[in-house]
């Protein structure tokens, strides 16, 4: 049942996808197309939930692909990843109504035909049961998504974006070829239940070629180069959806290719190290990086890079509890970063739908010009506000209760495992507490600047707020974001089933662990009650007094102009040059001299260092080898000819030669 | 019997949290050779400010008025949650230590939010150096208490400082005295004390956590210096729980001894204040990647 | 008397990481007489429980006067003679120098754990707590600029072959102790002279600056 409404769903997404772009440039593209994703989603998430409630369904249909079948599944891990995709897209759909509304001239019809491809190929995604279909999936999941980056594509740092967005995905996709090809090629059909390691292939290369290969997707640290270019550059409802769902399917294929190889006891401990390690040095690059950003889309998209290694913190948790035999340890883990990517999926999207409402108010992305934009946007100042506590995972939110998860499934290991676990345990609390840290101060720098505070231009003096249908959606995802923070044993419920197959069976009672998350929960509340007591009494006390308004005291500074204020790099910066030997700021300055200075200036940046150090120099010796092959290319028809004429020579003397 | 200790503990938290700021100022006048102010003056400055009007800034938005808010209901959960020497918390369980350096988190993140929405260069500078700070004492708290979860087989902090001594001093006696050190700076560090902060000057040099709450005024402030008094409770329980072994088996006894503890703590506190100057901005952060240093220290000798 | 071993070893410790942290010479110097206490004490709590002979109360009383005392001593007249009070901008900053002790602490640890069965009994923490001290020596000597520093980093390390010596259950003659006494002392006394020549002839002891000689 639940695998027949889901190519429903699918098959309605690629109809309507084709109606919109058939519809091109007409006004009626754009209400289409949201309508379709929205009634997408509704009949996706059915089939989510029947699948979560029934068990597994699979639907296989005769497909004349070698290696390949029409071979659908749907099971809890899949499930959940529907549930976040459908969702997320849906609100993605509904908000970029109205933000397309604004642009002129451009073909909507087009830019609904890829996003309801790319909701469709993400579907397929989570749920191919062949390698196959997989990886067909996955490709118009990466072409779909680059021709949606690539929409202003008038404006050449887009170009630019789209440009190493398609190579970063098309490596990744090379090394997915290799991994399958590894995994299955004996057989004559690749289906996912019959996948499994066959002998004399090293389980350590798979291991390896996925986390590479999903690794550029998800935008692990260094295949992440991609991520804060593309993200800027596309419209802000596609930037909702790739980073809340699409960087998501990176860790549900490396979830999917861990369970070809092997129960989780068996992997070697080096595994679990591994995601440990490049999970804890993704989230401190990510999270260093995002503070030294002016374009506020850059800082979400270098913090979703963080998030992201926090799921790989708990999943090397999870390898590294399994490897060790405790069973709650891995469970935590796991639950934990399942119900992370959750989390990241509702908070994330609604920082880009909320910086998607300011850039539509204000015209620019710069925060340095932005302020003060909290009195004309409350809506979305408040949804912003809540975004950005549960981004840092501070309580009550919902970013709190999967970071406990992980938190306390390190803290289990630290008591509960031998041997050098414990070390590891250890890493990933200095690096959880380190990336929280950092997460403080982008955040409230980020919403601090922007929405707080007097203007510092122009623009932001004349900001109006978003339309009610973006208001609306900025309201669900905050309610989410409370309600999760509140309810989070039931989600964390979920997170368990979906995570069913990837944990051993026999003997896990998380009961108790669950009931860890009613106290946290109780907690949230407890603060919630406080709060709104103490603002009950402080109404109280206040009653009948004189409440006067006047300008910042500020100690005393008569005149304060808005220029005055702190600037987002003074914030960060002595961060930034604690940091400096891994940010590697510059500075370019031209300082006032002389007794009647004239015009300075001081200017700095942060460009990403894997892009300046490892890539660029990398793909610069690429094309000067590339170039001192040049000489083959003379331009004259004969002598390509001449070519063809002696490849064919030296073909027939070495076959018919050697007959002999 | 021992539930009984608990709530004595948090009832004595709530109204003696005051007395201790009056008794390290008390300390401070008597090394100044003056007498300085009443033992109680916190108390008369908060009933003096619970009975004032307000004025708001016309910059402000409703920001500015929910950071206190969220800043006591903030440390009233932590203090919940926090034991004091061998005397349990109210509400204990395994992990609350992550809890309670997230909620003090949060406290923090709503006070520099409202520090930036004055729009004033001064509670923005405060706001900067607060969160650089903090990013350094988050991962020293976390992991000191990882090296004492260690050394006990238990995560959670009641549970840890119930047990730590329970097998005599010698086993535990490096880790626990790498721990103090390191929870002490911490303590400095997060409760605006000299070295790091002088709490009684506005001046530019000095700002961080006075400068934050400059604006606020009347109700306001008292909610937030009342916040300030029990989250330098908070801090100073941990550290009496893990500096003072003795372990008697009767609640009360430990209770008495615990609020000893935490009365000479603060007297600790007034002498460190009295004898060492502000250190430069700059030697801050280093200081407290020496604290975070001790405590990996403990961790190691934990792990051997 | 265990207990009072693991608080002195915590305490060398914790004057390796004063060491790596301090810009001030004077400190540096005070810290090289404060382990030179704590090794005398060292030496009389591992013995405590067998009958202290007279050797080794002679050989842990000269440490403390020579190494506590004289050389602490003659060290702070070459400050005074080069007049220089700090160390200014090391190869290595301070936090950085501070965070690589503690992973050079781990990593002792690590190295130590096949050495724990030659040691003495309830001495077995002090092997990677003696390799600590010298890896800090040699780093000081490392990353600092100023010679005096590097002087000091050099008893650091004398200072912790020296607990390497008393944690192994190898008892050495007499004669042996006094002559390696001696010749620190005479060391130092030497690279006092030379450090004060020195600054008389180039009107500073940065080593870095004088790299130029090597023409």
């Amino acid at each position: 049942m639940s695998p027949i409404l889901l190519s429903a769903a699918v098959c309605f997404l690629l109809a309507g996808a084709v109606l919109c772009a058939m519809l091109s440039r007409a006004k009626a593209a754009n209400a289409i197309g949201g309508i379709v994703a929205v009634v997408g989603a509704a009949v996706a998430i059915a089939s989510a939930v029947h699948a979560l409630q029934t068990g597994d369904e699979t639907l296989q249909l005769p497909w004349s692909v070698p290696f390949g079948s029409f071979h659908i599944s749907i099971d809890g891990l899949s499930a959940f990843f529907i549930l976040a995709i459908s969702a997320v897209c849906a609100l993605g759909g509904v908000y970029g109504v109205s933000y397309l509304r604004h642009y002129k001239g451009k073909n909507l019809g087009a830019s609904w035909f890829f996003f309801n491809l790319l909701f469709a190929s993400m579907l397929m995604v989570v749920t191919a049961w062949n390698a196959v279909l997989f990886l067909a999936a996955w490709e118009v999941m990466s072409l779909s998504s680059f021709f949606l980056v690539t929409f202003e594509h008038e404006r050449q740092e887009v170009r630019k974006a789209g440009w190493v967005y398609l190579i970063s995905a098309h490596v990744g996709m090379a090394c997915l070829l290799a991994m399958f090809i590894l995994l299955g090629g004996q057989n004559q059909v690749m289906d996912f239940d019959q996948l499994a390691l066959p002998p004399g292939v090293s389980a350590a290369a798979i291991f390896l070629l996925a986390v590479v290969g999903f690794g550029a997707k998800a935008g692990i640290c260094p295949m992440h180069v991609w991520l804060p270019d593309a993200h800027p550059a596309a419209p802000s409802h596609v930037s909702a959806v790739m980073s809340g769902v699409m960087i998501k399917t990176g860790i549900y294929g490396i979830l999917r290719t861990l369970t070809f190889l092997g129960s989780p006891a068996s992997w070697p401990g080096w595994w679990g190290w591994t995601l440990l390690v490049a999970g804890a040095i993704t989230g401190v690059v990510g999270i260093l990086f995002a503070l030294a950003q002016h374009d506020m889309k850059r800082v979400l998209a270098y913090s979703s890079i963080e998030n992201v290694g926090v799921i790989c913190l708990g999943l090397g948790l999870w390898m590294i509890g399994s490897a060790g035999g405790n069973t709650i340890i891995a469970a935590l883990g796991l639950i934990g970063a399942l119900l992370h990517v959750w989390n990241h999926a509702i908070f994330k999207s609604l920082m880009f739908l909320g910086a998607g409402a300011v850039v539509h108010a204000t015209g620019t992305r710069n925060i340095e010009q932005l302020g003060g934009l909290l009195k004309p946007m409350k809506h979305t100042g408040v949804a912003f506000a809540v975004g950005s506590i549960a981004i840092c995972g501070l309580p009550p939110f919902n970013g709190f209760v999967g970071e406990f998860l992980i938190y306390a499934s390190a803290f289990g290991g630290i008591v509960g495992l031998g041997g050098s676990a414990p070390i590891a345990c250890l890493l990933a609390i200095a690096a959880l507490a380190l990336i929280g840290g950092l997460a403080a101060v982008c955040f409230t720098r980020l919403f601090g600047i922007m929405f707080l505070g007097e203007p510092r231009s122009e623009v932001a003096r004349h900001a109006h707020e978003a339309g009610v249908s973006m208001r609306v959606v900025l309201w669900i995802l905050a309610g989410a974001c409370v309600l999760v923070g509140l309810v989070g044993p039931l989600v964390a419920g979920v997170a368990a089933l979906a995570a069913e197959d990837l944990l051993p069976s026999t003997g896990l009672d998380i009961g108790p662990s669950l009931g860890l998350l009613w106290r946290i929960s109780g907690a949230s509340a407890g603060l919630i009650v406080f709060a709104g007591a103490f603002w009950l009494l402080r109404r109280r006390l206040h009653a009948g007094r004189p409440i006067e308004k006047a300008g910042t005291w500020d100690c005393g500074y008569a005149e304060p102009t808005s220029r005055m204020q702190y600037t987002a790099s003074s914030f960060s910066w002595p961060v930034i040059d604690m940091f400096r030997h891994v940010l590697r700021p510059t500075l370019t300055r031209q300082l006032p001299s002389g007794p009647f200075p004239g015009r300075a200036h001081l200017t700095s940046r942060t460009h990403d260092i894997f892009m300046r150090f490892f890539y660029v120099p990398l793909f610069a010796m690429a094309q000067r080898l590339g170039q001192s092959l040049r000489w083959v290319q003379h331009g004259r028809n004969q002598v390509y000819v001449l070519y063809i004429a002696v490849t064919l020579l030296a073909l027939l003397l070495w076959k018919l030669g050697t007959e002999q | 019997m021992i539930i009984l200790a608990s709530i004595i503990h948090v009832v004595l938290a709530l109204s003696l949290s005051p007395l201790l700021i009056g008794v390290i100022n008390r300390v401070k006048a008597k090394f100044a050779g003056r007498r300085g102010r009443p033992l109680l003056q916190l108390y008369y400055d908060l009933w003096k400010l619970l009975h004032k009007g307000a004025v708001y800034s016309t910059t402000t938005t409703w920001v500015f008025r929910t950071g206190p808010l969220v800043g006591i209901s903030a440390v009233l959960v932590a203090i919940s949650l926090v034991p004091l020497g061998r005397v349990p918390a109210l509400a204990a369980f395994d992990g609350d230590i992550i809890l309670l350096a997230y909620v003090l988190g949060l406290m923090r993140f709503m006070t520099v939010l409202a520090a930036l929405d004055t729009g004033s260069a001064f509670e923005g500078m405060g706001a900067g150096r607060e969160v650089q700070f903090s990013l350094l004492a988050e991962p020293a708290l976390l992991l000191g208490v990882g090296a004492l979860s260690i050394s006990t087989g238990d995560w959670s902090l009641s549970g840890i400082y119930g047990s730590l001594f329970s097998d005599g001093l010698a086993a535990v006696a490096p880790t626990a005295v790498m721990v103090a050190a390191s929870l002490l700076i911490i303590l400095l560090a997060e409760n605006s004390r000299i070295p790091v902060d002088d709490p009684n000057t506005h001046l530019e040099l000095t700002m961080i956590h006075e400068v934050m709450v400059l604006d606020h005024g009347g109700v306001d402030l008292a909610f937030i210096q009342y916040a300030a008094a029990l989250k330098l409770w908070v801090f100073c329980a941990l550290f009496v729980g893990v500096a003072l072994p003795l372990q008697m088996h009767w609640p009360l006894v430990d209770l008495a001894f615990g609020m000893a503890g935490v009365f000479i703590v603060a007297m600790v506190i007034g002498v460190i204040e009295s004898t060492m100057a502000r250190l430069r901005l700059l030697r801050v952060p280093q200081m407290l990647v020496v604290s975070a240093v001790l405590a990996m220290i403990a961790v190691l000798w934990a792990l051997r | 008397m265990s207990i009072l071993t693991d608080l002195l070893m915590m305490l060398l410790v914790l004057t390796n990481l004063r060491m790596l942290a301090s810009s001030r010479v004077a400190v540096c110097i005070q810290n090289v007489a404060i382990q030179a206490v704590v090794l005398g004490a060292i030496t009389f709590s591992l013995s405590a429980h067998a009958a202290i002979a007279a050797g080794v109360i002679v050989v842990a009383i000269s440490t403390v006067a020579v190494k506590g005392l004289v050389l602490p001593w003659l060290l702070r007249r070459a400050m005074k003679g080069a007049g220089i009070g700090r160390e200014i901008e090391p190869f290595v900053g301070y936090a950085s120098s501070v965070l690589i002790g503690a992973v050079l602490l781990g990593l002792c640890f690590v190295i130590a754990r096949p050495l724990r069965d030659t040691s003495h009994a309830g001495a077995s923490m002090l092997i990677p707590v003696a390799m600590f001290t010298i890896l800090t020596g040699l780093f000081i000597i490392i990353s600092r600029r100023k010679a005096l520093t590097q002087v000091l980093g050099y008893l650091t390390m004398e200072n912790g072959v020296c607990v390497f010596g008393v944690s192994l259950a190898v008892e050495e003659p007499l004669l042996v102790e006094m002559g390696i006494l001696l010749d620190v002392l005479v060391g130092v006394f030497v690279m006092g002279i030379v450090i004060h020549q020195i600054n008389r002839e180039f009107d500073h002891i940065d080593t870095d600056r004088l790299s130029v000689l090597k023409d």
